[in-house]
């Protein structure tokens, strides 16, 4: 009987404790996975960001310094493969990324210890589900269209610098650009743009951009306005009009005797 | 044919009269070759040929009644929201691509079978139409001429001065009307190009939210559009006034600002310039927050939104015109008056 007790103390005891320090432990397993995140992220930022950034983020000729650019910029420059440039350049075009999410993280987290910035946007922000296009339309063309034209396929800017077209960005990019305004973007903070008309915007973009979206019309033509649909009718319209012509007023086939 | 044909003397004379004249001869001076020999067609010796022309031109004919039938068809079964996805035009809506696609095809295989018909089965026979000149005959003309003498003298105008003066009177004054309506180009724009609705104590309204602008809301790099306060989108001049209203608010480091008017005329760095292309009056806002270089998409012309916004390429002439602007007791962005130039693009009284 006396044995019964000892081993239900025992076990009470062992319970009691374990719920008394597990949390604590817990608490301190985020914190050091967080540390051990900077840890990883100025690794991968030494190696792949420090030769033009500096090795604290101050900047040189060849970057911009990082402090306060946030994990929202980080997350948006190299998700979309633009960091780490390639060359130096009127402008850093996308490109296929070789980072996974993961070292993404590490990284955006080291760059956000050099001051506050942005941090990445919740998944709950750009979800476009109960997004309002109609309002998202109206204010993609009224701040953005200017340079990315009314359905998003970009444009030329001043010596070889261009909006880039939007067509295959995701929603999380498209939110981080307004956001912390990448190159020479401006940018759009909530405080002049509020959070719900950027996920409008977003879901207008993309909604407007996604290969399968309706174009009543067809043959749309790179979208791109009178230009090209001027040259198309020119060269094909009046190529097919003259063609009929020449089979019209052409000697026909003659009988040979 | 040999070569000495072409520089013997088949050439007429060299023509002795007045330079233009045509000369009259009896007889031409060199012989007109006429039509080259009639060749007939395959269709006119072979009469399987031929009734293989009937049946293709049969054919179209028929594949247009079918399309006709088809398009009214497509009109009455296909939604008109349905998108189908058609190579190579995309996601293209079902019914605007079934009505055109029939309603071409009925009216492309009439006008084919019609010259197709022309082509193989109407007459192949070559006939001239000899040109005639274009004068009438002379007992025509003599004809006209008495006629319109003889109704000058019926109609008794020479006699009756009344009515002659009157009716003079009536024809001179019809045309008055055509002119006094040009009076609808006017009035003058007088000084309209010369003032916005900015002025003193005017809130500039952030477009997106309609809200007024405080400066904090405002970082460095941002760009935002701003209306006058009072001005709303239902209004029914809305238009008119936003085209020369029509604000950008940016913001630099006020170190990076080159021009001492222009930080002084801003607050803390945010500058308000006017939207409107000096050059031909496009709405310019291609802003590039690294360079403060603002683009305009019509014809290139850029300015410098650090340096007062000179122009720094294109044709424009003048730079944007700034507004000045401060913050008012509630905190808010105002304007201190209105631009101190006519905005947009230039005009021959602009001075």
């Amino acid at each position: 009987m006396a044995a019964l007790v000892v081993l239900l103390f025992a076990l009470a005891a062992t319970g009691g404790l374990y719920a008394a320090l597990a949390p604590a432990e817990k608490a301190k397993a985020d914190s050091s996975s967080q540390s051990l995140a900077i840890e990883e992220g100025k690794k991968l930022y030494a190696v792949g960001c420090s030769s033009c950034h500096g090795t604290g983020g101050e900047g040189s000729s060849d970057g911009p310094p990082l402090t306060g650019v946030g994990a929202a910029a980080v997350d948006f420059q190299v998700g979309t493969g633009r960091m780490p440039a390639q060359q130096p350049g009127a402008q850093v075009p996308k490109k296929k990324n070789i980072y996974s999410q993961a070292e993404i993280d590490q990284l955006a987290a080291y760059i956000s210890t050099f001051g506050p910035g942005p941090s990445v946007p919740s998944e709950k922000s750009y979800d476009s589900k109960g997004a309002n296009l109609a309002n998202g339309g109206e204010l993609f063309r009224t701040n953005c269209a200017q340079c990315h034209n009314f359905n998003g396929q970009g444009g030329a800017l001043t010596d070889g610098k261009y909006a880039p077209s939007l067509e295959g960005s995701s929603a999380k990019h498209i939110y981080e650009a307004m956001l912390t305004g990448p190159q020479n973007m401006p940018v759009f903070p909530d405080t002049l743009l509020p959070e719900d008309d950027k996920r409008d915007i977003t879901a207008f973009v993309r909604n407007a951009t996604a290969s399968d979206s309706p174009n009543p019309g067809g043959l749309s033509l790179g979208r791109l306005g009178p230009v090209t649909e001027g040259l198309f009718g020119w060269i094909f319209g009046l190529g097919a009009l003259i063609a009929l012509a020449c089979w019209i007023a052409a000697r026909n086939a003659k009988a040979r005797s | 044919m040999s070569s000495d044909d072409i520089k013997g003397g088949n050439l007429p004379d060299r023509p002795t009269g007045h330079s233009g004249e045509v000369e009259e001869t009896g007889t031409p001076s060199f012989p007109d070759p006429g039509l080259p020999p009639h060749q007939p067609r395959r269709q006119d010796i072979d009469e399987d040929a031929a009734a293989r022309s009937e049946r293709a031109i049969a054919f179209m004919f028929t594949l247009s009644m079918l399309a006709t039938i088809g398009f009214i068809a497509s009109f009455v079964v296909i939604d008109r929201t349905t998108i189908v996805h058609i190579w190579p035009f995309g996601h293209v809506n079902a019914l605007n691509f079934a009505l055109g696609l029939t309603l071409g095809v009925a009216l492309f295989t009439i006008g084919a079978g019609a010259v197709h018909w022309a082509r193989t089965l109407m007459s192949g026979h070559e006939i001239p139409q000899e040109r005639h000149p274009i004068a009438a005959s002379p007992e025509l003309r003599q004809q006209v001429l008495a006629d319109f003498a003889e109704g000058a003298k019926d109609s008794v105008l020479g006699r009756r001065k009344l009515i002659r003066n009157t009716m003079f009177g009536a024809l001179a004054l019809v045309p008055l009307s055509g002119v006094v309506l040009l009076r609808d180009l006017g009035p003058l724009p007088e000084d309209k190009l010369r003032h916005t609705l900015w002025g003193k104590g005017k809130q500039l309204i952030n477009q997106n939210t309609g809200l007024p602008i405080k400066p904090s809301d405002v970082t460095v790099g941002s760009l935002v559009f701003a209306v006058p306060e009072g001005l709303e989108e239902e209004d029914h001049d809305f238009l008119e006034q936003i085209a020369k209203a029509a604000l950008m608010i940016v913001r630099l480091n006020p170190d990076d600002i080159k021009d001492k008017r222009e930080r002084d005329w801003g607050y803390e760095g945010i500058v308000a310039f006017s939207k409107i292309c000096t050059h031909v009056g496009c709405p310019i806002s291609l802003y590039e927050s690294q360079t403060h270089h603002v683009l305009c998409p019509c014809h290139q012309s850029t300015f410098d939104l650090a340096d007062g916004a000179r122009v720094i390429f294109g044709p424009a002439g003048h730079p944007l015109p700034q507004l000045r602007i401060s913050v008012n007791e509630e905190g808010n962005l105002q304007a201190l008056g209105d631009f101190d130039e006519p905005v947009g693009p230039s005009f021959w009284e602009r001075g």
